[in-house]
């Protein structure tokens, strides 16, 4: 009896979370720090949801009907900016926050106070971002990829915009250092880098790739910065300067974080198929080298997305072959999962269903992206819907998925419920169909020349148009089911099992749903 | 004709009714030169390519989601590596790619070869507008959005844009090339980033501030090409298209012999006394072609980004030099840019004439505020 409440002691008082908001505010626990980025980055994508259906319904038909210009080139670059840095990212590292300290048998993350603040910088960053909306001028209207000269002209969000990508930088940085510290040191005896799971093996090298772009971006708006207001002139022809450099600049950056969306959705797949296959994931080793080569050649690739700015014959032809070749890897990693199901025994529980939507859909983003690395014909395609549509394919069916996938498949562990799985199915079915409806005839659009990021269009556009209008509300709408099912599975629901699916292997599955406050307090041996 | 296909027909006829201009363009056009036939064929084999790839490697799940599922009883197996079919797929992709490079690389060499050209074409971009220079015949013009669109493409302007000629596809001056000469154009910009681009030429490349970039086409059929911006410029990014009309070289060279006329005729106009009514009539059209998407028709322009004319200190009282200054030249560090280049000394006065004296800005009628094509001239 004595043990008993002693035990009983420690668990409340010591080891437990602080009562009420406080708790939030000063946790260091990797559970309560990832459910916080996961909310922060479900509210952030209605927020930038919001922001497409206005791009949607302006578009919805020729001739402009709500929004001025202006405001429009706002929403285009502000539903970029959120659903990247506010969406994306930090659904990434909370998963990454829950599950890699599990994964690799560790108490918590190795750094968690850097944790807490990692996290809590990115609400104040955001809020920096949408307040930009409501200065004088309005929000960044030059796109996300803040091309000078014309982001020079920005007015009163201009320095807003270059802080809040700085604090969203810092916090990539410091959430991936912690994911690397955590990776290195803390792993159970007996697991081995080429043991770990790939979920844990994608987030390593996604790790990398963060500290090694971000302050590449941070040095490419702070240039932004001292040419705008210190009179310097990095980006100015007139002054010597060069504004292509920025977009070398900018890329170096922006391929790599291509990846970063992708890498980790890599991996959740990854954990995913072999569960509802109840089979083993076919060629471990050749995913993980093939994710290494992935991250390797998206250091050489940037330029494939410049091809329009006058480059030297001999650099189109270098990044139109390196570009190509990321299609190996790409491939074998789909080759993998298509194995890894061929002759097992699938069931189809919602996780699975959006895996398998995700390998579809990304497959075809994919196949799209080969078309595009083709130089003579991106300039055809080059700033059109078709280029709109293929990176809507690998990041909404693609890494949005990848993410509603994993939130699927560890709900239960993490709530210790069973979330409605009626609903879960009705939640894919619906975000398939209207996914496809909202971006494919995008293509269509691209191909018959309409060029992106305008406001009005001529009128042989209409008709692809008002579709992709129809699938954008579709899709938008039936993501409110997806909060439905969440808080239903939060609030109450059939006891999960410890085990919770019947093909699931790996630590995560040996602790209790919902697992302990902190995970492993004993390390387990793996063999 | 059998009962499908004409139920086929009607239901066409019917969607096709009800979006009047619209159609349902699916592919690339194939265009108007060698160049833009060539990639045309290179995008059909590499979409074939992938959806050749596509159809096998979904063929191969579908098959495995319909019949290796626990509801039917398939036992696992538990196969998991083989390195001989790990090399066979990478292998296979990377000859496939290496067979697409080859072409690719061929044609992005010959695309990039704008040398030999017959003729030269300076083509400048501005926020939001094209100016069109031919270097070896003097002749120079800008190409604006046509008026049609612009009254139509205003916010709830109520027109609707399906019965707009070319609605946001047509300007007021097309640049105007022979057709079966080699033509290379040399693409620059005064302020921001543009890319030219017309679907049927092909080629798309941007015209960067304080950089020249080349590219060429040799147009085979006469004929009105059309297409748009394709690099973000700003407010007006969608509404400065590109019209492209290729002529037989008779025909051109008439063009070109016509052109040299009207600039002659042009000067002359700006050496005489404009009255008052004039240059409101001609500044308003001015105005509303080059300044109003910026400050806007009612001149109250766009707070925090651009300034309003009304009652401005530039507009009224004694400032007519600054105004005149300020139009001429730009003002640095902010999206005003110099009109001394895009406008003649009467449309500047026209202009300048009316800004001073629409909205209410000149309420007293002071004949002070009118501004004459002489006084722009001194100004130069």
């Amino acid at each position: 009896m004595n043990a008993h409440a002693v035990d009983a002691h420690d668990d409340h008082d010591h080891h437990g979370p602080d009562k009420g908001l406080m708790r939030w505010v000063r946790t260091t626990n990797h559970k309560d720090i990832g459910t916080l980025y996961l909310l922060f980055s479900l509210l952030m994508f209605f927020v930038g949801g919001a922001m497409a259906l206005v791009i949607r319904a302006e578009l919805f038909q020729p001739g402009l009907q709500f929004v001025d210009p202006n405001f429009f080139n706002q929403m285009t670059t502000m539903h970029a900016l959120i659903m990247i840095f506010g969406v994306v990212m930090p659904a990434f590292v909370g998963l990454a926050n829950w599950m890699l300290p599990i994964m690799v048998g560790a108490p918590d993350m190795a750094l968690p106070r850097m944790n807490n603040f990692s996290f809590w910088i990115l609400p104040f960053a955001a809020t920096m971002l949408i307040g930009t909306l409501f200065v004088e001028g309005g929000g960044p209207a030059a796109g996300w990829t803040m091309y000078p000269p014309l982001v020079l002209q920005g007015g009163k969000s201009f320095p807003m915009l270059i802080f809040s990508v700085h604090l969203l930088g810092i916090s990539s940085i410091m959430g991936a250092i912690n994911i690397v510290a955590t990776i290195m040191n803390l792993r159970a005896p007996g697991m081995t880098y080429m043991k770990m799971p790939l979920f844990v093996w994608t987030w390593f090298i996604t790790a990398y790739l963060l500290i090694a772009t971000m302050p590449v971006l941070a040095g490419a708006v702070t240039m932004l910065l001292t040419d705008k207001y210190f009179a310097t002139s990095f980006f100015s022809a007139a002054g010597g300067g060069d504004p292509v450099m920025f977009q070398h600049i900018f890329w170096f950056f922006g391929h790599p974080e291509v990846y970063i969306l992708i890498l980790p959705a890599f991996g959740i797949v990854s954990q995913i198929i072999p569960t509802f296959a109840r089979k083993p994931l076919f060629g471990y080793a050749s995913m993980v080298y093939a994710t290494a080569s992935i991250a390797f050649l998206s250091f050489i690739v940037w330029a494939h997305h410049m091809f329009t700015v006058g480059m030297p014959v001999v650099g189109e032809l270098f990044f139109m072959m390196a570009t190509m070749l990321i299609a190996v890897p790409t491939g074998v990693k789909v080759f993998n999962w298509v194995s890894t199901m061929w002759r097992g025994s699938m069931t189809f529980e919602t996780p699975m269903l959006f895996a398998i939507g995700f390998v579809i859909m990304f497959t075809i983003g994919g196949l799209s992206g080969l078309m595009l690395a083709m130089t003579p014909i991106d300039f055809q395609y080059h700033d059109t819907y078709f280029v709109v549509a293929h990176f809507h394919y690998v990041l909404v069916p693609g890494a949005v998925f990848s993410i509603v996938a994993a939130v699927y498949y560890w709900l239960p562990k993490w709530t210790g419920h069973m979330y409605d799985e009626k609903l879960g199915r009705l939640h894919f079915w619906l975000s398939t169909i209207f996914v496809n409806v909202l971006f494919w005839p995008q293509h269509y659009l691209g191909l018959a020349g309409m060029p992106r990021r305008i406001p009005d269009y001529a009128v042989q556009f209409a008709d692809f148009n008002m579709i992709s209008s129809i699938g954008a509300f579709g899709f938008g709408l039936s993501q409110l089911l997806f909060v439905v099912v969440v808080f239903k599975a939060i609030r109450g629901g059939q006891q999960a099992t410890d085990q919770v699916w019947e093909g699931a292997e790996g630590l995560e599955w040996t602790l209790s749903s919902p697992p302990p406050y902190h995970s492993f307090s004993v390390q387990p041996e793996i063999k | 004709m059998t009962k499908f296909t004409k139920v086929v027909a009607v239901i066409f006829g019917l969607i096709t009714a009800a979006t009047a201009q619209a159609d349902w363009t699916m592919n690339m056009r194939k265009g108007a030169t060698d160049i833009s036939h060539d990639i045309f064929d290179l995008h059909m084999i590499v979409l074939w390519v992938c959806v050749a790839i596509g159809v096998l490697v979904f063929g191969v799940m579908i098959w495995s989601m319909i019949y290796h599922r626990k509801s039917r009883g398939y036992e696992a197996s538990d196969f998991h590596e083989s390195t001989l079919v790990e090399i066979v797929w990478t292998v296979i992709p990377a000859v496939i790619l290496i067979l697409l490079a080859i072409p690719a690389g061929k044609m992005l060499i010959d695309i990039e070869d704008s040398s030999n050209s017959d003729m030269t074409v300076k083509v400048t971009g501005y926020q939001w507008k094209w100016e069109y220079e031919y270097p070896e015949e003097g002749i120079s013009f800008f190409s604006n959005l046509a008026a049609s669109s612009r009254e139509a493409a205003g916010l709830k302007a109520g027109v609707n844009p399906a019965t707009v000629d070319h609605y946001l596809l047509e300007v007021d001056n097309p640049l105007v090339l022979p057709v079966g000469k080699k033509v290379r154009f040399l693409l620059t910009s005064n302020d921001v980033n543009h890319a030219w681009w017309t679907p049927d030429l092909a080629i798309k490349k941007d015209a960067i501030p304080g950089f020249i970039n080349d590219m060429w086409a040799t147009i085979n059929e006469p004929g009105i090409y059309r297409g748009q911006c394709a690099e973000l410029c700003g407010r007006d990014h969608g509404f400065m298209p590109v019209v492209v009309v290729a002529k037989t070289q008779e025909d051109y060279d008439a063009w070109v012999a016509e052109q040299k006329g009207a600039a002659a005729a042009k000067a002359e106009e700006a050496d005489k006394e404009w009255s008052k009514e004039e240059l409101m009539t001609k500044g308003e059209e001015v105005y509303n072609t080059s300044c109003a998407s910026c400050h806007l028709q009612t001149g109250e322009g766009i707070p925090g980004v651009f300034p309003s004319l009304i009652g401005s200190p530039l507009t009224i009282g004694d400032s007519i030099d600054e105004h005149i200054d300020v139009v001429l030249n730009g003002k640095s560090g902010t999206a005003m840019q110099a009109f001394g280049n895009q406008l003649d000394d009467a449309e500047l006065a026209a202009v300048i004439t009316y800004e001073r004296n629409a909205w209410g800005n000149n309420a007293d009628g002071d004949d002070k505020q009118i501004v004459q094509p002489s006084m722009i001239k001194a100004k130069r």
